[in-house]
């Protein structure tokens, strides 16, 4: 498929589906939720014409075993959905995480606990984070803050899922997901991946291969789990990716993710102008989490405020990361009316200084 | 394009039905076009024809951070909620457009801003369209703040439109070009 030359400008649901064709992803299966629609509309439009399949499932359980079924021969194969959906198919993931399946799991977060409603909010994190399921595992998590991110990072989950033979999800929310900036179409570099030479295509001229997360053997469940173990701590040591804004000064670290990441950009640059030294910590893989360069950071900087749409998850990482270096503040917002950046600067003038 | 520093930012909102996302997405691919960073946050879902629709552009010189806006330059109201709702939020000598058509003046609070009145929904019914009220409202507001040049937002249609309204451009082209003369008449 030919990339666009010029940019388009598009939603960020629409630049996820994007980086999934562009990533060579040509299976989905899902379930409509708000709002995350825009994505398998997307889909739904364009993966036939490339030889690809969409399938509307009867829920998200069957969407989320569908997409195991269809990533164990080795196809990139996503899904899509909303925090509700994304809970029904924990089960799923967990068995796709103990079967060391790679697919890409969206997540375009809405409000909860519960049915909640459609507004954005990053309630989710500990779900996305902590593995979401049962059982002792992680799945990588980004998480896009811009349009072209959306795109970027979808394009990136694929090789991440690949590369570790692990389910990757991309964090966003209703935010990010429904409203539209520039997008260039570019296809980031490609990784150089191992072969899929676990993958269920037939036995013919080799042994069967055997996908399963069910070992009863003694010994064999701690060794598959110790195994586990070293594959997230590989990704610890060679994935993590985050943003520093104005940091080379800062004696103040906002932190945030995804949309809260660019309501907070704004009010750094509104306290700057105020003369405060405030800079911007915003992590772009939440897990694995950016602990090292943000313990770096607190050497320099004494108080931190992290700011969220939740009441408070992602700080919890913050004051693991930074010890006792430094003091964390925190700031949240539960579903509902968005923070503006005048909000945003209040809050750091009530601990800055 | 000017390489000085520009940041402006505009809420479209009146009620569903009335085109008020079309203004924002046309303004937003316009300045895209003209080599501007944008930013179009719609509100969405529970809305319904005859409820309210809002969305805020953000256009800038440079990589924009919060694409949500509490008082911003300016506020296009095409409807008397939306009015009471956005009105008060507009900066200080920022532009406040009303459509008169559907407002009466005298709900308008404020004396500090630019307020530009313009009967948008009678204009479209003499013009022959009624559904046009939307791009004579653009036509006014670009050729007030002169945000985006005018061919931008014609060659942005194409884009924004879905291809079955594309027979629907040249009526479009009309009736922002009405609304840019409406301003240039009332500058004279």
């Amino acid at each position: 498929m030919d990339q666009d030359s010029e940019k388009i400008l598009v939603r960020g649901n629409e630049a996820v589906a994007m980086g999934a064709i562009d990533a060579g992803c040509r299976l989905f299966f899902g379930y409509p939720i708000t709002p995350q629609n825009e994505i398998p509309e997307y889909l739904s439009k364009h993966l036939p014409p490339l030889g690809g399949e969409f399938i509307q499932a009867e829920s998200e359980i069957a969407s989320i075993n569908l997409l195991l079924g269809a990533s164990a021969t080795g196809a990139r194969a996503m899904t899509s959905s909303s925090s509700p959906g994304i809970s029904l198919m924990q089960e799923g993931i967990s068995y796709m995480a103990g079967s060391e399946l790679p697919v890409v799991i969206v997540n375009i977060s809405r409000s909860g606990p519960g049915l909640g409603g459609i507004s954005a909010s990053q309630g989710d994190y500990f779900q996305a984070t902590r593995g979401g399921g049962h059982g002792d595992y992680r799945t990588l998590v980004l998480a896009p803050s811009t349009v072209q991110e959306m795109y970027d990072l979808t394009y990136l989950a694929f090789d991440l899922a690949d590369k570790y033979r692990n389910p990757t999800i991309v964090l966003g929310d209703a935010l990010i997901g429904q409203m539209k900036e520039p997008l260039l179409r570019r296809k980031p570099e490609k990784m150089t991946l191992p072969q899929k030479d676990w993958a269920l295509t037939g036995a013919k001229g080799r042994k069967p291969n055997r996908i399963k997360s069910l070992y009863l053997q003694e010994g064999e469940l701690t060794e598959h789990n110790w195994k586990l173990y070293q594959k997230y701590e590989r990704m610890k040591k060679e994935e993590i990716r985050f943003e520093m804004v104005h940091t080379d000064d800062a004696e103040f670290i906002l932190v945030a993710f995804g949309s809260m990441a660019r309501v907070s950009k704004t009010a750094l640059e509104l306290a700057r102008n105020e003369k405060m030294k405030v800079g911007l910590f915003r992590p772009i893989t939440l897990f694995p989490y950016p602990e090292k360069p943000l313990y770096d950071l607190s050497k320099q900087a004494k108080k931190f405020l992290t700011v969220e749409l939740n009441t408070g998850q992602m700080v919890e990482d913050v004051r693991l990361s930074v010890h006792r270096e430094a003091e964390v503040f925190f700031y949240g917002k539960p579903p509902g009316a968005l923070p503006p950046p005048e909000e945003i600067l209040e809050e750091i003038k009530k601990y800055y200084g | 394009m000017s390489t000085n520093p520009f940041y402006y930012d505009v809420i479209v909102a009146g009620f569903g039905g009335q085109g008020v996302l079309a203004i924002g997405n046309l303004l937003a691919y316009a300045a895209m076009k003209e080599g501007r960073h944008v930013t179009y946050l719609p509100t969405y879902g529970v809305e319904m024809r005859g409820g309210t629709a809002n969305c805020t552009v953000v256009i800038s010189s440079k990589e924009i951070g919060s694409p949500i806006v509490h008082r911003p330059h300016a506020v296009i109201s095409m409807n008397l909620p939306s009015l009471l709702k956005y009105g008060v939020r507009v900066q200080p000598n920022g532009l406040l457009m009303v459509n008169s058509s559907l407002i009466d003046l005298k709900e308008v609070s404020r004396n500090d801003v630019d307020l530009l009145a313009i009967p948008v929904n009678d204009m479209a019914i003499e013009n022959g369209n009624p559904r046009m009220a939307n791009m004579i409202a653009l036509g006014a507001f670009v050729e007030k703040t002169k945000l985006v040049e005018a061919t931008s937002v014609f060659d942005s249609l194409e884009k924004v439109f879905d291809e079955r309204h594309h027979s629907l451009i040249p009526s479009n082209i009309k009736a922002i070009q009405i609304g840019m003369e409406y301003v240039k008449a009332l500058q004279k």
